[in-house]
């Protein structure tokens, strides 16, 4: 079990308010994403739902009952830092069964579970090392395995990823997303990569200057951001905004067009503009679309190989049912 | 031809540090050949470098005189148990400061530090009554608990900035695996800082060890450690230099070799934060 409520819960640094009273209900079983840009309180949020850090006011509860003053040892929750944290003493056998031994466990069942753990993370032939001798896919991978041995409520991933190449964070939000899958636990994600976000989420908490500014599916997101900061935050590359005359013609303050939403023509269309910089990316090509008269640069998404070059002059037609209208406050209308 | 310049110039420097390092350990050496001379010719001008009748008669009549292993005992207790006494304190104390700091930590470093900047002289008055008052004058237990207050400063402070090498997020997984704060400090951090502890623990011994102010004036017999056999060759039959470099040679020996053995983890301990 793993659902997790939070109500009115607070946090504030002195003066500085950086979680306002914020509501969130978290079902058991699903992978929940925190996203935001950076200083949005997504990680001390986290925090305090890990108990790492005491909310200022409000209540936590896990499982219906209230850990709002339980220190972290007691609620349950299994963490995976960002810089992995492992335990630079301890071979990967012993990081792994740590949480074990601290529960007291019986050392036999501690030795069944670790090997368990180490299979499923196919880490089995580096039970031995040190976790200085491990490259950083592995390491996060041990620090995984520590999380999954306790068969904790939930648990909580803080940016995970981000000291991964490329590459490598692909693999481990596959490797992330399977492991939810087998093990139906409650996942709780943050991250700054939106791609990260919409990729692995049942449902998205979006988050700015600590407040919640959308929580839904990563499809309810995408379709209808509820105001201008979910729609320029989620989607890559971002949402076109246009506001002035062409968003009053849709009875609106703001307008919002997905770059895939446009169409391109080299002679007819709605928008005229002069092409700038294009990236080819083989599967889709994207145009920043400059001198519309609408905003400073727009970006259309074409297909892979379009016989359009920089200054060369093209016209766009938006798909009139994917716009998405504003008014001035930010809200969708 | 550049190859021949840096020799040139590696000799010279070697030669240097050779020259520095005799001049910094001369009253060492000199200390200890005087141990080894027969006592008019410890006195003698011009002073005779090696060419004397060399003896251990004066290391012989040294142990007749007062039982070395007494002092060296006590040395060994004060200064084993006023480093360990210190570590009781100064680990908890430096987690703290380390990893919940307050608003007034930096401060309070500071002032701990400022303390070994008072001549202990200015409080021998206060703490010397307060010793007669609880019965400690000659005790080793009131020995310990003043050696140990004048180096905590530095063991705080040798150990705080060794806990703030420890990555925080380390021991929150640590507690976010169950542990508790005293387990925290138990498996992770203490195991995680021992290089840390290890050369605070050596530093502080020799402190304690060479500390000569209190331990003279605090002990007479029973609590006394080395600094005071030496002390004692000092003075009341007049000066005999021989038996008084015996003395010395036999209270520095341990602490010089344990150094030298250590020396490796000394420098590290020493210079960390520094050059990392």
């Amino acid at each position: 079990m793993g659902q997790i409520t939070l109500s009115g819960v607070t946090k504030r640094f002195g003066e500085t308010e950086v979680i306002p009273p914020l509501d969130l209900n978290i079902e058991d079983g699903e992978f929940v994403v925190f996203v935001g840009p950076s200083g949005c309180g997504k990680s001390t949020l986290l925090r305090l739902i890990a108990g790492l850090e005491d909310t200022t006011a409000g209540h936590i509860s896990i499982d219906g009952k209230d850990a709002t003053g339980l220190p972290p040892a007691k609620r349950g929750l299994a963490m995976v830092f960002q810089s992995y944290a492992l335990y630079p003493h301890m071979t990967v056998r012993k990081n792994i069964a740590f949480p074990l031994r601290m529960a007291g466990m019986a050392k036999d069942e501690q030795d069944r579970r670790v090997e368990a753990a180490a299979k499923v993370l196919n880490l089995t032939s580096y039970l031995d090392r040190r976790p200085g001798q491990l490259s950083g896919g592995q390491r996060q991978r041990v620090a995984i395995g520590r999380a999954i041995v306790r068969e904790p409520a939930a648990f909580l991933f803080d940016e995970p990823l981000s000291n991964l190449d490329a590459a490598l964070r692909v693999g481990m939000r596959l490797e992330i997303s399977e492991l939810h899958e087998r093990l139906k636990t409650t996942m709780i994600y943050v991250t700054h990569d939106q791609v990260e976000a919409m990729t692995m989420a049942d449902k998205i908490v979006v988050l700015n200057a600590g407040r919640i500014e959308q929580v839904g599916s990563p499809l309810e997101l995408y379709r209808t951001p509820r105001n201008l900061f979910v729609a320029g935050f989620i989607g890559s590359p971002r949402m076109n905004l246009i506001s002035g005359p062409e968003a009053a013609r849709f009875d609106a303050h703001t307008i919002g067009i997905r770059p895939e939403h446009i169409g391109v023509h080299p002679t007819l269309g709605d928008w005229r503009g002069v092409v700038g910089v294009s990236e080819h990316l083989g599967s889709d090509t994207f145009f920043h679309v400059h001198e519309t008269g609408l905003a400073e640069s727009l970006t259309v998404r074409a297909g892979g190989e379009v016989p359009i070059r920089h200054g060369d002059t093209v016209f766009l037609t938006p798909d009139a049912s994917k716009i998405h209208r504003f008014d001035q406050n930010g809200l969708r209308l | 031809m550049a190859r021949a310049v840096s020799t040139s110039r590696k000799a010279v420097n070697t030669a240097l540090a050779w020259g520095v390092a005799l001049l910094i350990a001369f009253p060492i050496l000199w200390t200890f050949l005087t141990s080894f001379k027969p006592e008019p010719q410890a006195v003698a001008s011009p002073p005779v470098w090696f060419g004397f009748d060399w003896t251990v008669r004066n290391y012989v009549d040294v142990q007749n005189q007062r039982d070395y292993f007494d002092y060296f005992w006590n040395s060994v207790i004060l200064a084993l148990g006023s480093t360990a006494l210190g570590l009781v304190i100064a680990i908890p104390a430096a987690w703290s400061m380390a990893f919940v700091p307050g608003r007034r930590t930096k401060d309070l470093l500071m002032w701990m530090l400022s303390t070994k900047m008072m001549p202990g002289v200015a409080v021998l008055v206060p703490i010397y009554l307060i010793f007669i008052q609880l019965g400690l004058l000659d005790t080793r237990i009131g020995l310990v608990v003043v050696l140990m207050l004048i180096n905590l400063p530095i063991i705080v402070w040798m150990l705080y900035t060794y806990f703030r090498e420890i990555p925080g997020e380390i021991l929150e997984a640590a507690r976010m695996d169950g542990a508790s704060l005293g387990r925290e400090i138990l498996y992770v951090l203490t195991p995680m800082a021992i290089p840390g502890i290890a050369s605070t623990v050596l530093l502080n011994i020799i402190l304690a060890w060479n500390e000569a102010f209190w331990t003279i004036v605090l002990t007479t017999t029973n609590a006394a450690p080395l600094t005071k056999f030496i002390s004692g060759f000092s003075s009341p039959q007049g000066l005999f230099y021989a038996k008084l470099s015996a003395a010395s040679t036999m209270a520095i020996a341990p602490i010089l070799i344990m150094g030298w053995f250590s020396q490796k983890q000394l420098v590290r301990g020493l210079t960390f934060g520094a050059v990392k």
